[in-house]
């Protein structure tokens, strides 16, 4: 099972391996139940997005994927890799965690309170994983993080401490900086809901620009403005199962199941 | 809209009048003149007293810069210094393996911590001193073999005495400190593909120095007086240099006051550098770093040369 061990090819390029595929995951904290057979597939080049009421398991199904949750039963894999597993025979064999570390090198992630470090600067914390991960140069990496900033917008504030930037801003840095590890395949954990509203077009733009460019992209997300409009495929989670999935146009606009259109009727 | 308000203004009785500045008599503070001139009054009677007791004050100065004083302090320092080191290298150390998911190590550190913040340091001090007793040589095979006593000298006796017991304090200061900082740094780090020792070292870490570092600073002090306790296994640092003196010169009481002095000096000069240090780790926590003295000084000179703008 080792074709193609991290490498960073442009997306599309393998469409016949799914970037993300989900087959019966399931997830619990002690008793409770979070994700409750989850299958899904995520195409290569493709933007991807979850909705749902909160506790719907969407975040913490995103957050299986780079493997920052353990998983209790199904499996994941992230192009054609298992996560977080290795798997020989019919016995499996959890990653050391150096291993599990290489694997998240592709994988760019972006949080709800975009956990920028608040002790560097903008274009560090741009510089600092490639630098310290992938082991690059310092003016290469520098020269990589300004162009970077440069396309988020944010090229004047390279000098900025996250604390001197508004929310919107950390946000696009923090894109910025998951960008600089050239991921296959960038997670949204509801990028904008801590935003003020004002704030919230310019992530979105990002994101729109981002998924012009072919980026794979899995979005929480309660934006449905940008879900139906930038969109390729949408799935509706609720009580840890995918209630229902399909083109985000046609799902937004009429959902067949019950359960969704309660859900929208209330966000729309 | 320069609005001059001073700040022990009151609720300002003339109404807000568009753009004039309001001039209003400031609340009169008459408690603090008179808690001022008491408190002056008892510190003048205490230096009286001590002025007039059977103390040859003269002494003091004399003995002040003293070779032997000298080297005194310089090997308290030194000790403080290097027991310190010791302390924060292996408080971090034992604070990772406390965190750490590994039970041994966790329970190495909890098990460390137990017993060398369980006992006084006096005792661990003497312990140390009499270790001979269970160790007759240090045998480390062809590479080193010494009898106990030639290896432990007086100076390494304390310098571990004091710098492993610190280690257990430390521990829980920096322990406080990597819990401090919020679990999303260390995810952040992780989704990026970071190792669990870079995500410490790059990115816990300095942001734990915020909450480590001035209860460290506090240590540091403590460590400065703590180190006159070594004066009992004979190691000759400045209270024990201070009471030789003393007892060769007569002047006994006066060379303690010698030895407090320069603790106090000691002290001070270490308050400051904690300040500054303190002002380094708050980069990027605050929009804007506090002044240091000296800015503080040179905004206060700059503002006196203008007629506008608030004095004192």
């Amino acid at each position: 099972m080792t074709e193609k061990l991290s490498k960073t090819d442009a997306p599309v390029k393998q469409a016949a391996v799914p970037m993300v595929k989900a087959e019966g995951v399931h997830k619990s904290y002690g008793s409770v139940e979070v994700l409750k057979g989850i299958d899904l597939e995520v195409k290569q080049g493709e933007v991807f997005c979850l909705i749902g009421p909160s506790g719907s398991g969407k975040s913490t199904f995103l957050r299986c994927i780079n493997h920052l949750e353990k998983i209790n039963a199904g499996r994941l894999y992230v192009d054609g890799e298992l996560v977080g597993y290795r798997q020989k025979g019919d016995k499996l064999y959890e990653l050391k965690d150096s291993e599990v570390a290489l694997k998240r090198r592709d994988i760019g992630m972006v949080f709800q309170r975009f956990n920028l470090f608040p002790h560097m600067t903008a274009v560090d914390n741009v510089m600092e994983a490639p630098i310290q991960v992938r082991g690059k140069g310092r003016a290469e990496a520098k020269e990589r993080a300004m162009a970077l900033l440069e396309r988020v917008g944010l090229g004047d504030k390279a000098g900025n401490y996250p604390s001197q930037l508004s929310g919107g801003q950390q946000q696009r840095v923090a894109i910025a900086r998951a960008l600089a590890m050239d991921p296959k395949l960038m997670l949204f954990d509801e990028p904008t809901s801590a935003l003020d509203p004002e704030l919230v077009g310019d992530v979105l733009d990002v994101m729109r620009d981002l998924a012009e460019s072919g980026m794979t992209m899995v979005v929480v997300t309660h934006e449905m403005g940008f879900a139906r409009e930038v969109g390729d495929s949408l799935v509706f989670m609720d009580g840890g199962v995918v209630v229902e999935s399909g083109n985000p146009r046609d799902v937004l606009t009429d959902p067949q199941h019950e359960r969704t259109k309660a859900f929208l009727s209330k966000v729309l | 809209m320069t609005v001059d308000i001073d700040k022990t203004t009151g609720p300002a009785d003339t109404p807000p009048a568009g753009p004039e500045a309001i001039k209003a008599i400031p609340v009169r503070h008459y408690g603090r003149y008179v808690s001022a001139v008491v408190a002056l009054a008892l510190f003048g009677a205490v230096v009286y007293a001590f002025s007039q007791g059977k103390i040859n004050w003269d002494a003091i100065p004399d003995y002040f810069f003293d070779d032997r004083v000298l080297e005194g302090v310089g090997k308290t320092l030194l000790l403080t210094v290097l027991s310190m080191a010791i302390g924060i290298v292996g408080g971090i150390l034992l604070a990772v393996m406390r965190l750490s998911r590994n039970p041994v190590t966790s329970t190495i550190a909890w098990f460390y911590i137990w017993f060398f913040r369980g006992t006084p340091v006096l005792v661990q001090l003497v312990v140390w001193f009499n270790l001979g007793l269970v160790f007759e040589y240090i045998n480390l095979g062809p590479v080193y073999k010494d009898e106990w006593s030639d290896f432990m000298t007086p100076f390494l006796t304390v310098l571990l005495g004091l710098g492993l017991n610190e280690a257990a304090y430390m521990a829980e200061i920096c322990r406080a400190g990597l819990l401090a900082v919020d679990e999303g740094q260390t995810e952040a780090a992780h989704a990026l593909g970071m190792s669990h020792s870079k995500t410490l070292r790059r990115i816990v870490i300095p942001q734990a120095m915020r909450v480590i570092v001035p209860p460290t600073g506090n240590e540091v002090i403590n460590m400065l007086k703590t180190t006159s306790l070594v004066s009992v296994v004979q190691y000759s640092e400045l209270f024990r240099v201070a009471q030789d003196i003393g007892q060769t010169s007569g002047a006994p009481a006066e060379m303690l006051f010698l030895a407090a002095a320069w603790y106090l000096l000691l002290t001070s000069v270490f308050s400051v550098g904690q300040y500054y240090l303190e002002r380094y780790y708050a980069r990027g926590s605050s929009r804007q770093l506090p002044p240091t003295p000296w800015q503080k000084v040179r905004a206060n000179m700059l503002s006196l040369g203008r007629p506008k703008g608030g004095m004192a």
